[in-house]
């Protein structure tokens, strides 16, 4: 158990560092669900709608987004480490 | 002189061409005139809203200052007609706006049967926010509540409602959910989830009368095969599907078929009238027909693609395979192009005889195609093969393959060796699309 804790914890902080939320624009029906949800106040819904990636570096990648989008828009990405460096800050 | 640019109508089509139009005239004067007083807001998403998964304010995408900084005016009345000559709107409110180019993005309206008992308060359906907000004001916990139609709005207000606490009894004239677009299979993974969320499905039944007190509804009659019954309710949620709003094109002469016709680059039969979203019939160049749809993401590109023509820009109008992603049940399904097979032609949904919200009439274009499908760990995966190529498909559940399977469906690739595979008896579809579209 204490295996699988390490386990689920480490590969959270790998998301952490390593991926980003990705939508497909052709799904979305801009309903604000992802935005309505986001702990951090992103606006995902914008994301969503203009087909750009959330390379915001307040991201949690906590998944509430992903999970709770109603038509699947959302997904995680692997970055590589040249795209990371992208993140706006804003 | 500046040009003056008329949109009918405040939904996704008509705010895509306002957003366009500003792209390429930076001066043009633009109006956007709707009769809906909440202007523009996620339409698909008030089914969320029903659910309380989403918050009133949240359903309008755009701030207010966006539509000021692009330059909108906005005016909130009915049109009387259009004088296509005069080149003007005459409003409901006496007022006269002239126009060179105008944009019907009218939608399209629910309709309603002819049931005794229809116009009594307490009937609803679902076209607009004003819409769910009567909802949700009558939306009593512990309250009965009857669901009348088949396919995605059906559903949503028997979910919305269930979801609100109303014991909800929905109404089927068919012997299952849907059967112009799901198969069998597909039909009872959505009938058992409803039933698990505590929906009381009610097969083969048809509304005879909707009963009233002091104008107010009481109850309903309904016939179940030859079994006349009444049930007390306070609620009648009706979604039998919906009607391009065309009325004005045709008052002005327009051309008009199911829906306002429009050539490739989405104009009317006047040159300076075009049309998009619900209410234009368009072409659709892989069956030579012009087809109806009721879809976001199209209306959208529809708006842009009338937007460029009505700022001067003619660019044909390129109607993709249509793709549409819906919740049902609590599965995300993604239906992508032909799903309706030949042998299935027959089959009439009795619930659905036309068109509905988030429907497409290409769905039921019956392809002579071959069918493969599986089911595995909860997921449906259903694939219409013609000519060693992929004309269709429905994912329902898992939602990984839905991306590639869309690229395959809308780029004709042939298949070659993967279609004897597919079509084999027991064929794992998911691993097998993995492996092709990998490699």
């Amino acid at each position: 158990m204490l295996r699988n804790l390490f386990h689920d914890a480490s590969r959270k902080n790998m998301i952490l560092v390593s991926g980003y939320v990705s939508p497909e624009p052709g799904r979305c029906v801009q309903c604000g669900i992802c935005t309505y949800n986001c702990p951090i106040g992103i606006d995902v819904r914008l994301h969503a709608m203009r087909g750009e990636p959330v390379r915001d570096s307040r991201c949690l990648t906590c998944g509430e987004c992903v999970t709770l989008c109603p038509r699947g828009v959302l997904s995680f990405e692997k970055a590589s480490p040249a795209s990371l460096k992208q993140g706006t800050g804003r | 002189m500046m040009r003056r640019y008329v949109i009918i109508g405040s939904g996704a089509a008509g705010v895509a061409a306002a957003e366009t139009i500003r792209t390429l005239d930076a001066s043009g004067l633009i109006w956007i005139v709707t009769a809906d007083p909440d202007g523009y807001y996620s339409r698909p998403g008030l089914a969320y809203y029903l659910t309380g998964e989403a918050a009133r304010e949240q359903l309008y995408p755009l701030p207010n200052h966006y539509w000021k900084e692009l330059g909108l005016r906005w005016h909130v009345d009915e049109v009387e007609r259009v004088d296509p000559e005069g080149h003007r709107l005459v409003m409901k409110g006496g007022k006269d706006l002239p126009y060179d180019r105008l944009l019907l993005a009218t939608g399209a309206k629910a309709l309603l049967p002819d049931t005794p008992g229809i116009n009594l308060e307490g009937v609803l359906k679902l076209d607009t926010l004003e819409d769910a907000d009567r909802l949700l004001k009558l939306a009593r916990r512990g309250q009965h509540a009857v669901v009348v139609g088949g396919g995605i709005t059906a559903l949503e207000l028997a979910e919305g409602l269930a979801a609100r606490g109303m014991h909800v009894h929905y109404f089927l004239r068919g012997d299952r959910f849907w059967s112009g677009v799901l198969d069998e299979t597909e039909s009872r993974m959505v009938e058992r989830r409803l039933q698990h969320d505590g929906i009381f499905l009610h097969y083969n039944t048809n509304l005879v009368e909707v009963l009233g007190r002091g104008g107010r509804v009481s109850g309903v009659r309904a016939k179940t095969g030859d079994d006349a019954c009444e049930m007390a309710c306070s609620v009648v949620a009706v979604a039998i599907g919906i009607r391009p709003r065309k009325e004005l094109a045709e008052q002005a002469g327009l051309l008009v078929g199911r829906g306002i016709r429009v050539n490739q680059c989405l104009q009317t039969s006047h040159p300076d009238i075009f049309a998009a979203g619900d209410a234009a019939e368009v072409l659709d160049p892989r069956s030579g027909e012009y087809v109806l749809d009721s879809l976001w993401n199209p209306a959208i590109e529809m708006g842009s693609a009338a937007g460029r023509g009505m700022a001067g820009r003619m660019t044909p109008y390129q109607k993709l395979v249509p793709v549409n992603v819906t919740r049902l049940g609590g599965l995300v399904t993604t239906i992508i192009g032909q799903v309706a097979a030949k042998r299935d032609a027959l089959l009439v949904d009795l619930d659905l005889p036309g068109i509905m919200r988030g429907d497409s009439e290409v769905f039921r274009q019956h392809p002579d195609a071959v069918v493969a499908q599986s089911l595995h760990d909860g997921s449906r995966l259903r694939l219409y093969l013609s000519g060693g190529r992929l004309v269709g498909a429905l994912i329902m559940g898992e939602q990984a393959l839905s991306r590639p399977v869309q690229r395959l469906v809308r780029s004709g690739e042939d298949l070659g060796e993967l279609v004897p595979q597919l079509v084999a008896p027991g064929a794992r579809l998911d691993e097998k699309l993995w492996e092709f579209v990998k490699n």
